[in-house]
């Protein structure tokens, strides 16, 4: 159809002269007529795969249906290929009957609707000149009507009227929670804030998921035990208050912390850290100080602890100095002492924040964060 | 009943067929018309043309995966509770009963184990956002390559990339809403991200947490996030970027007939109706068998949120890869000034970087346009060679990308194929910097060495892989005059013009005033055109069009002339 090329065949840059153009545009190809425009045969043959397709479809739905009532779910569920025969069954039917509305209005329109290929002329995006004109104009003189240039005291204390209501609702999401400060101070919880956790001075070190306290005797050298402190599990006995709710996942997203027991002689003490361990026992928080995954793979040989999340590696011989990885800081130790029937206490809180680093952390050297109370 | 083929409409102008009978749609038509009025603006677009080529569907895949995305969403948001309190959960699952955990979690395990296609919707919600994200980037990626984001839609490219940033915070406000260990990991992760920023983290991080982490507000603000905020910008973007395209009139690929002044394709109604719309059962349908046989994020394999717990290998959904990479071979620098701390670590790679690239990846054109001086209008698309420049910088930008998103998974990588972590993260520092300048100055050599190739094409004929001999025994291969229609094609481009300061005269050739930065920006410009190859002007290429006649007739003459022997 040579006919239908646009009035400049030469390609659309006023810029550029036709005759530089090293060849002329052919126009458009002759259209070209499919089996199913002129062979009665193929349309009927195409109509009747269309109309099959819509078909199967409903076919699809009916056994989507048959699944929904028939597969279990719940306790007792049927399977196919180990999956869920409930899920596979409406999934694959459901799936089939949407394919065969797709695929069936596809055909449809590439078999049976016309494929001639039309031409639309292009129309400058920006509007003509005259209309920019009128447009600017009528701008011009609704400014000018308002007066908007012209009283510049009207305008601007608008301007600051709408700046001011604006921060209203910027306000209004000030509830949205209490700050670490206001946390810290109005200590609604235990171990309130970011400086604080729930452990304290004798509290017992306890097995995370049980709650048992550990002895220091039962460890093995090489043993690892994810630990909580004693607070965590409130009992009649230990006379610690109920924890709950958000109070508890707070607790023990700061609390929680692994206890491994090593030969002493590896063991090279912090400054001011002598007297944290026993005999070989260390404990340091399980929070990693990069962005606050629980860390949990030991390497008993290297005494390594490795993050699963970003594989920042601290050395819990050496004050849980950072080895590798993207962690800026060492995991706060946490000062281990064993009370009267030899079970692992704690000397007091850790002595820095514990995850995270941010802005308002005062973080100081091994030596300079003071003595637990002993 | 054949078509009448000489009855069929071959261009949208000329003069609307009046009907003497209103036929039932007409009067539908007429009565809507008289309440809406839109029978100006439908005349022109019912039978729009629609240019066709393959890779104009991959944005509507992007389209058709939203619009399951929202079907599929209400359906879950009947059964879903956005909720911390703790229960515990006594459903159908016999491994978790008796665990106690967020109602979130014990809503979801309702969801994928007691409600009939629950977990049917759930997987096909999150296929389909895999499909929505991974489509909207191979888009962005077509649009980059092909020249399609150029003047007059550069303002649909900076549309295009806030879908894709916000389609990724939807996907880890969503992703995080089951409450599991390995979404709460995460949300973990995105706690020490907000703390990491100076001065105001911590304030971030106990507003959004409503006081310390985790509270029990994260999942009910997350959850609005992600069904009513999010969506709603989404959807408004939506209708711009889709109007933007129907006021621009598609793009097309250059060839015999089809010019910048004129779309040459199948109109709206019905063609493109028929197939966009055929199109949508198809990614529906499609999604739904995926949904059914392909197992995604399953929740109560990785069991309830625990502050406490982590599993080896937690990694984000795959499009948060490329920041979580870089997270993992940034080195630990951390600032200690006074009695403040900057965690440069956390802050640069996962704040700062994706920021940066993102208000990169927005300012692709007006940088492209500001360099080439290019202010023209563009709607035939280039192909990626004929601008190596522009082509190169893609892929330099995708090396790092893929680099990032490789350090992303150092660990499995590490356990996989047996190689030692600490040595793939130090290479990764390096490569990082290293494979995009890499990638860049490859890209572009191919590119220009395409560029070559389609001129000797044009000029000396393509190769038939038929050998001749020669009288003096001497062998060679036969080429062949391309096509008129395919030679066009291959010169249906423009010239390169480099924009230079004395160039920058308007058109009574008075120098026009430059910016600051015009020597850099005349020195930008002649490195970004440099070497690439101009197509052949009209004299070399008749010169080389008689020269392919002449060669081919004497061959002719040679055979003609030893058969007589």
């Amino acid at each position: 159809m040579s006919d239908l090329t646009s009035p400049d065949p030469h390609d659309g840059h006023p810029d550029t002269p036709a005759s530089v153009e090293p060849v002329t545009d052919p126009g458009l190809p002759e259209h070209t007529w499919r089996p199913t425009d002129v062979d009665e045969k193929a349309e009927k043959r195409a109509e009747r795969q269309i109309v099959g397709m819509f078909m199967l479809s409903i076919v699809c739905v009916i056994a989507f249906i048959a699944v929904y009532v028939t597969a279990n779910v719940g306790d007792d569920w049927t399977t196919i290929l180990g999956l869920g025969a409930s899920n596979v069954g409406l999934g694959v039917f459901l799936g089939l009957a949407l394919l065969l509305i797709g695929a069936g209005i596809i055909q449809w329109a590439r078999k049976l609707m016309s494929d001639h290929e039309m031409v639309e002329m292009r129309h400058a995006i920006a509007s003509p000149e005259e209309d920019r004109a009128a447009t600017l104009a009528a701008l011009q003189a609704g400014l000018e009507d308002s007066g908007i240039g012209r009283r510049p005291l009207v305008r601007n204390s608008l301007f600051a009227a709408v700046g001011v209501v604006a921060l209203s609702p910027i306000l209004m999401l000030r509830d949205l929670g209490e700050t670490n400060a206001q946390v810290t101070a109005n200590a609604d919880y235990p171990g309130a804030g970011l400086e604080h956790t729930v452990w304290e001075k004798n509290m017992r070190v306890v097995r995370d998921a049980v709650g048992t306290p550990v002895k220091a005797s039962d460890l093995q050298i090489g043993d690892l035990v994810n630990a909580q402190p004693e607070a965590i599990f409130p009992t009649k006995e230990n006379g610690y208050e109920d924890l709950e709710g958000a109070a508890l996942q707070i607790a023990k997203s700061k609390a929680a912390i692994v206890v491994v027991r090593m030969e002493p002689e590896d063991i090279i003490p912090g400054e001011g850290r002598d007297n944290w361990s026993v005999d070989g026992i260390v404990a340091y928080s399980k929070i990693c100080t990069h962005v606050g995954c629980p860390i949990s793979l030991y390497e008993r040989t290297t005494h390594h602890l490795l993050c699963p999340c970003h594989q920042s590696t601290f050395d819990l011989a050496d004050s849980g100095r950072v080895v590798f990885g993207p962690a800026g800081r060492h995991l706060p130790q946490l000062p281990l002492d064993v009370d009267d029937e030899g079970y692992l206490i704690a000397r007091s809180d850790f002595t820095e924040p514990v995850g995270p680093s941010y802005w308002e952390r005062d973080s100081k050297d091994i030596g300079d964060q003071g003595e637990a109370d002993v | 009943m054949s078509i009448d083929t000489s009855k069929v409409a071959t261009t949208t102008s000329g003069t609307a067929a009046v009907s003497g009978q209103p036929t039932k749609v007409g009067a539908v038509a007429l009565w809507a018309d008289e309440r809406l009025g839109l029978g100006t603006a439908m005349k022109k677009n019912l039978r729009k043309v629609f240019p066709d080529h393959w890779s104009f569907m991959l944005g509507e895949v992007a389209l058709w995966s939203f619009v399951v995305l929202l079907l599929t969403g209400v359906f879950l948001t009947l059964w879903y509770h956005p909720s911390m309190s703790e229960v515990t959960y006594e459903g159908s699952y016999a491994q978790l009963r008796g665990v106690s955990m967020s109602d979130a979690m014990a809503s979801t395990l309702d969801i994928s184990f007691d409600v009939r296609g629950g977990l049917l919707m759930r997987q096909m919600h999150h296929w389909a956002a895999m499909l929505f994200i991974a489509a909207m980037m191979v888009h962005l990626l077509r649009v980059y390559f092909t020249g399609a984001y150029r003047k007059p839609r550069e303002i649909n490219w900076v549309i295009g990339s806030l879908l894709l940033l916000l389609g990724t915070l939807e996907g880890f406000t969503g992703y995080s809403l089951p409450d599991d260990l390995l979404s709460g990991t995460g949300i973990r992760a995105a706690d020490g991200f907000m703390k990491s920023i100076p001065v105001v983290g911590t304030y971030i991080s106990f507003f959004l947490f409503g006081g310390e982490f985790p509270g029990e507000s994260i999942i009910p603000r997350l959850y609005m996030i992600h069904i009513l905020l999010i969506p709603g910008i989404l959807l408004a973007l939506i209708a711009a970027h889709m109007l933007l395209l129907v006021a621009h009139k598609h793009t097309q690929w250059p060839g015999p007939g089809r010019t910048e002044q004129n779309v040459v394709g199948y109109p709206l109604l019905p063609v493109y109706m028929a197939k966009a719309g055929g199109f949508f059962f198809i990614v529906f349908g499609v999604t739904a068998l995926m949904g059914g046989l392909l197992s995604i994020n399953p929740v109560w394999k990785f069991g309830p949120y625990d502050p406490t717990k982590v599993t080896a290998g937690s990694q984000p959904d795959w499009y948060m890869g490329w920041p979580d990479g870089a997270l993992r071979i940034m080195p630990g620098i951390e600032s200690h000034i006074g009695s403040f701390t900057i965690a440069w670590n956390i802050f640069l790679p996962i704040i700062v970087m994706p920021g940066v690239m993102f208000t990169i990846l927005l300012l692709l054109p007006f940088l492209e346009s500001w360099i080439t001086g290019d202010k023209r209008e563009h709607h035939l698309l280039e192909r990626p060679r004929n601008a190596p420049t522009r082509t190169a910088l893609m892929v330099s930008l995708m090396t790092y990308y893929a680099l990032m998103w490789i350090a992303g998974g150092n660990d499995l990588i590490a356990i996989h194929f047996d190689m030692s972590i600490n040595q793939i993260t130090y290479i990764l520092r390096v490569l990082v910097f290293v494979g995009p300048a890499i990638a860049f100055y490859v890209t572009r050599r191919w590119c220009i060495s395409l560029q070559r190739h389609d001129n000797e094409v044009l000029l000396h004929g393509r190769e038939t892989g038929v050998l001749m001999r020669s009288v003096e025994g001497g062998y060679s291969e036969k080429h062949e005059a391309v096509s008129p229609e395919r030679a066009y094609t291959l010169t249906a481009r423009p010239r390169d013009e480099v924009w230079t300061i004395a160039g920058h005269k308007d058109e009574n050739g008075v120098q026009l005033p430059t910016g600051r930065f015009a020597g850099l920006r005349e020195r930008l410009s002649r490195l970004w055109f440099a070497d690439n190859v101009q197509k052949p002007s009209q004299e070399e290429y008749d010169e080389a069009a008689a020269h392919l006649a002449h060669a081919d007739h004497e061959e002719h003459a040679e055979i003609g002339s030893s058969s007589e022997h």
